[in-house]
């Protein structure tokens, strides 16, 4: 599933969600719900700030940080970190935090699916095997004719 | 009509107050790791500051 058709999949399963965006571990913006760039810029970035700032707290003690949510009075913030590309959305106050993390997690599960596809070597195409032959039909004796009385 | 508004005042100013304080209080940051373990981090912990920061960054 491409970019833009996974985040369009994370809106309409999540009416919680207000934006949402792609981004890789430069901070590039690889897709983003809204039309307004330069918001899915600042989000992508303050997501990028979130997770280098998580790290640096030192509770992960060898284990490795997946997701982040930050609850505030006029909204949430929801990171989920992945393989080279992580997700980062905001929602309305007071979300179902269960739900939007498993959203955003299926939705990266996606878009790593499709990442890995592009990665896969091309398929050789498969010899067309023929088709297994009928066994020669025997012939059948002929039959022996009575020698006319 | 004076008094009623200053018991209003009086009423409302103090309830405002501590709901806002409340909801302050409210305001964290939880962090899960790969092995299924979560921390939160409550406004005035360690750390808690500037992950708040960027949080609200995030929705501005």
């Amino acid at each position: 599933m491409d970019t833009a058709s996974a985040l369009a999949d994370l809106s309409e399963i999540s009416s919680q969600i207000e934006a949402a965006v792609v981004f890789d571990s430069e901070g590039g913006v690889l897709g983003s719900t809204g039309a307004d760039e330069i918001h899915a810029r600042r989000l992508a970035r303050a997501a990028l700030d979130l997770v280098a700032a998580a790290g640096q707290v030192g509770l992960g003690e060898g284990r490795r940080l997946t997701q982040i949510e930050g609850s505030l009075r006029e909204g949430s913030v929801f990171v989920v970190t992945g393989e080279g590309r992580s997700l980062a959305a905001t929602t309305t106050p007071d979300p179902t935090s269960g739900l939007v993390l498993y959203d955003l997690r299926t939705c990266l599960r996606s878009l790593a699916g499709e990442a890995a596809e592009h990665a896969a070597k091309p398929r050789r195409s498969r010899k067309k095997e023929p088709l297994e032959k009928e066994p020669p039909r025997k012939k059948k004796p002929p039959k022996a004719t009575e020698p006319d009385a | 009509m004076r008094r009623l508004l200053l018991l209003v005042a009086l009423v409302a100013g103090p309830l405002l107050y501590f709901t806002r304080r409340r909801d302050e209080r409210r305001e964290r940051v939880n962090l899960y790791y790969d092995d299924g373990s979560m921390v939160t981090l409550e406004r005035g912990q360690p750390g808690s500051e500037r992950l708040l920061e960027l949080a609200h960054a995030s929705l501005r």
